[in-house]
């Protein structure tokens, strides 16, 4: 027969379906509304889970489910109003030092879960969260480069034992080194040109000094710029992971922001705490006994004063990673690895210098509120950045360092420590926060009950048209219309991670609204065909086969489209244009190939002449009427 | 129910459609340069107002409050806690921008004092900032590129599978669509935020679609009937799909229909953008994109295969 589906095509077609069905299941599992419980430095001890629960029961907060390991404590509630009385109230009982994060746990049962079958995540918009744009201060970041750049042209100057007049940093991409005679200069200039390839070299003079100038490329301060903020994004992404949130998202924005988002998460103060801890680092030598004033700063180490000379010797960017480890005397060390130019960097400082100390300070940028009198005598609140400068490491020189090298001589906890407090603080740039915004549970639930109402009545009404308008192959579109949602859902649960927001919602609906459009371009086909005088199987046929070029070429534009958007596209743009691709695929499944299975089932093994299809059988009769009539 | 076999003549009309679309489209430009978009928060700059509440707040009646004191446009957000709310304000375009900042101090404090006298519980003013809409001009700006982009890689993909006649076709429409939509949003002054931007680009993949699909009769037309002008195969091919772009366009705003009225306050914004997107979509792709094809002098040598191109296409479903 004509329009029989192979068997492995109708079980491929099934199996799809059970699929959809199955990763599409735990959405319908609502989360709990839950807290997670963490300290900011150390594991949990053993007295917080009962300090948690009476906290509590004090403040007569119901809860249950509580889950503890060693780095956080999971304790669900029964309702989202709960969850800040909850949290204030925990947050008392336990004191500063712990964070106590806003969460959301599955009750997925175990089986779905261990088929990897999840949610979906929900954006900002439904779910509730912290949204935060930083801003990375890109002049910091190449003033950092021309300041590690001047420190080396100092000590390679000095390594050759060529005079010079003054260093000096003329800008953020320009420094100029002064010499008595022309001799000097060359001679420098020589030196200088291997070990500088970032930079240009042009010699003036100026009221009898010689000036060799040295300009950072437009080039390779964009490469700069790329690298800082990929640094940046990196250094973000950990950081926002000890804050506990489910689904964050730290997304590069522009040339110079970026954004994060921590959904569930209801408070910016304690999310400012963890991200405004915008921290650097510098690599410096010890100053020399009797070294002028000037030349260094004094900082306390373990409440001992130690002199810190200011040249940098090392930029705390130069840093690819630092790990906590055991040596081989299975004592705590550090180890860390530097790129090719910081080791040769950190060779150069080191060679000569053995024995002497090396310290890394960990400067951070934080911001106070202060209060300024304005012009009109006013009191104005005003925030302020400074920065804080703590010497994190003072240890001695054992030999000479290159590219990889180990801390030692730490205990346990100060080397578990100063490892992550190292890779943080390698940032490559300080940020600040431009803009905050949260958005509160409860709208975020209210966007996804409407948007969720939406979907249903939509797919209602196109449901009960196109049973209405096509009869047994409308109620063939409707079947591939409800397997095209569930698709589309296990797509975005399981397999593309996507974040369902609510303009992929409406995303969802637009579908369905045109994924009937592909039958309804069969449809009309089989319609003409049938008024043509096509028998019914041919009609079928034919109808499938002349719609599919117009199907693939309408859905394939669209899809570009689409992919076009996601690319470009931020936010919302991006959250429109996943659904929007995810469906396009989905439909042009389940509107061919699912109405065709289905199609094929009724009407593939009958010879029977008449489908059910509509008004096409009213159109038959008017022919008859017409032929009846002599025309 | 039925549709019968009387044939419309669509392209009878097709110089009053075009002219009725040149003068929407100038319309629509005039109005867009005068009036710009009312832009929702999203882009442009404002106040933003942190209030803390010693008591639990109720974010209806902090609404409410405001409304009725002439703050129609505020949008009252909790954070951290529900003691604290965050007002957004849409700037006041009264202040010069150097004052804006001035101003915000200025509004907070009279907000601050307004709730305080209609609230029972004791409020602070955590402070009340300016924010300015540096972010939405790069977005409006990679949203441009983006439809740029969008529309060539179109215009090459039907070149390709059509013909480059078809392409200025699809095209014309698309920009006649969006253009009359934003023109719509200027002129009745409707809100143009990110949902709305997101709206625009659905109703080019909406546009698109219903061009694609007459254009793909038309092909189809010119190179199975023998006889006929160029214009009558045009009718024809239009008179063909034309059930099927009234009952697209109809789930489509059945859809539509249901998120404008069930889906919430945040989604009103996207559902009349669509409305309006699939309103003129249908209209443009009987009118604009065959109007298109046919003032480029489309013949049916344009559309002959050198080589059966679609053949393995049409063979699979």
């Amino acid at each position: 027969m004509l329009n029989k589906y192979p068997a492995w095509k109708n079980i491929l077609i099934l199996v799809v379906v059970i699929l959809g069905f199955l990763y599409s299941l735990p959405n319908l599992y609502p989360d709990d509304p839950a807290l997670q419980v963490s300290h900011e430095l150390t594991e949990l001890s053993a007295g917080d889970l009962p300090t948690i629960m009476s906290a509590l029961e004090a403040a007569e907060v119901n809860f249950f489910g509580e889950e503890v390991d060693s780095e956080s404590i999971l304790i669900r509630l029964n309702n989202l109003d709960d969850q800040l009385r909850a949290k204030t109230a925990i947050e008392e009982a336990l004191g500063d030092s712990y964070i106590v994060a806003l969460n959301l746990a599955p009750t997925t049962p175990a089986w779905l879960q261990a088929m990897g079958a999840g949610k979906m995540n929900l954006g900002l918009d439904l779910q509730g969260g912290v949204h935060f744009l930083m801003e990375v201060d890109m002049d910091a970041a190449l003033t950092r480069r021309m300041e590690d750049n001047l420190s080396n042209v100092r000590t390679i100057l000095r390594e050759q034992r060529i005079r010079s007049r003054g260093l000096n940093l003329i800008s953020i991409s320009h420094l100029e080194v002064r010499f008595a005679n022309d001799d000097d200069r060359s001679q420098a200039r020589s030196e200088l040109v291997e070990g500088f390839p970032d930079l240009q070299f042009q010699s003036r003079e100026a009221e009898g000094v010689f000036i060799l100038d040295m300009r950072m490329t437009p080039a390779v301060a964009l490469q700069i710029q790329t690298d800082t903020l990929q640094a940046n994004r990196t250094t973000l992404l950990n950081r926002v992971d000890t804050l506990g949130v489910s689904e964050p998202t730290v997304q590069q924005q522009g040339s110079d922001r970026i954004v994060v988002e921590l959904p569930g998460m209801q408070d910016p103060a304690q999310a400012i705490r963890i991200l405004q801890r915008i921290a650097t680092l510098e690599f410096h030598l010890e100053s020399e006994l009797g070294a002028p004033s000037l030349s260094y700063e004094t900082y306390l180490y373990d409440g001992v004063p130690v002199n810190v000379d200011n040249d940098v010797v090392l930029q705390g960017d130069r840093i690819s990673n630092a790990v906590y480890q055991l040596d081989q005397n299975s004592q705590p060390s550090v180890n860390l690895s530097l790129d090719a130019q910081g080791g040769n960097q950190m060779n150069r400082a080191t060679r000569d210098n053995v024995n002497r100390r090396l310290d890394i300070l960990l400067i951070e940028t934080k911001s106070r509120t202060i209060t300024t009198v304005n012009e009109a005598g006013e009191e104005v609140e005003d925030i302020e950045f400074y920065e804080d400068k703590e010497l994190i490491m003072h240890a001695t020189i054992i030999q000479a360092l290159g590219r990889q090298f180990s801390i030692t001589g730490l205990t346990a906890r100060e080397a578990s420590d100063l490892a992550p407090l190292i890779r943080s603080g390698s940032l490559a740039a300080p940020m600040t926060i431009v803009e905050q915004s949260v958005i509160g549970p409860s709208m975020g639930q209210e966007n996804l009950d409407q948007g969720l109402l939406g979907v249903q009545v939509a797919a209602g009404l196109v449901v009960l048209f196109m049973l209405f308008y096509y009869r047994t192959f409308g109620m063939a579109a409707n079947a591939a219309l409800i397997m095209n949602i569930l698709m589309i859902v296990a797509v975005m649960s399981s397999i593309i991670p996507a974040t369902l927001t609510l303009p992929g919602i409406v995303g969802i609906v637009l579908t369905v609204g045109m994924a009937v459009d592909a039958n309804v371009l069969i449809f009309t086909r089989i319609r003409e065909e049938l008024s043509e005088g096509a028998p019914a199987q041919k009609a079928i046929d034919a109808g499938y086969n002349r719609a599919f070029t117009t199907i693939i070429d309408a859905n394939l534009t669209t899809f570009l489209v689409a992919a076009v958007l996601y690319t470009i596209g931020t936010g919302p743009v991006r959250g429109f244009a996943i659904t929007l691709m995810i469906g396009i695929i989905t439909s042009m499944f389940t509107a061919i190939v699912g109405t065709r299975a289905i199609v094929n089932l009724i009407y593939g093994g009958k010879s029977g002449k008449t489908l059910s299809i509509g008004s096409y059988r009213m159109k038959v009769k008017q022919d008859d009427l017409n032929i009846a009539a002599g025309k | 129910m039925l549709l019968t076999e009387k044939q419309i003549d669509f392209m009878g009309v097709r110089k009053i459609a075009g002219i009725g679309s040149i003068v929407l489209i100038i319309v629509s430009i005039v109005s867009l340069a005068l009036n710009s978009l009312e832009f929702g928060l999203d882009f442009t700059s404002g106040t933003s107002v942190r209030l803390s509440y010693s008591e639990a707040v109720v974010v209806q009646d902090v609404n409410q409050t405001l409304r009725d004191n002439g703050y129609e446009d505020a949008v009252v957000v909790t954070f951290g806690s529900d003691r604290d709310i965050r007002i957004l304000l849409p700037v006041d375009e009264t202040v010069a921008i150097g004052e804006q900042a001035a101003q915000a101090v200025i509004v907070g404090e009279s907000i601050a004092e307004l709730l305080q006298s209609s609230s029972g519980s004791e409020i602070s003013l955590l402070g009340s900032d300016y924010v300015s809409a540096k972010v939405g001009g790069e977005l409006v700006e990679s949203g441009g590129i983006g439809m740029l982009v969008a529309l060539a890689i179109i215009m090459v993909y039907i070149a390709m599978r059509f013909q480059f006649k078809f392409s200025v076709g699809a095209v014309v429409a698309l920009a006649h669509d969006l253009i009359i939509t934003l023109g719509i949003f200027s002129l009745f002054r409707i809100e143009f935020n990110l949902n709305t931007l997101a709206a625009l680009l659905a109703i080019i993949g909406y546009s698109l679609n219903d061009t694609i699909v007459v254009s793909d009769r038309i092909r189809e037309n010119f190179r199975r009937l023998r006889k006929g002008t160029p214009l009558e195969m045009v009718n024809t091919s239009l008179n063909q799909t034309l059930s099927r772009t009234l009952i697209t366009s109809l789930t489509t705003l059945l859809v539509l229909f249901s998120i404008l009225f069930i889906g919430g306050e945040s989604t009103q914004g996207f559902a009349v953008a669509l409305i309006i997107g699939v309103v003129i979509g249908t209209y443009s792709s009987i009118y604009i994109a065959s109007n298109v094809i046919l003032y480029m002098n489309v013949t049916r040598e344009d559309l002959m295969l050198p080589v059966k191109e679609g053949a393995e296409l049409d063979d699979i479903p």
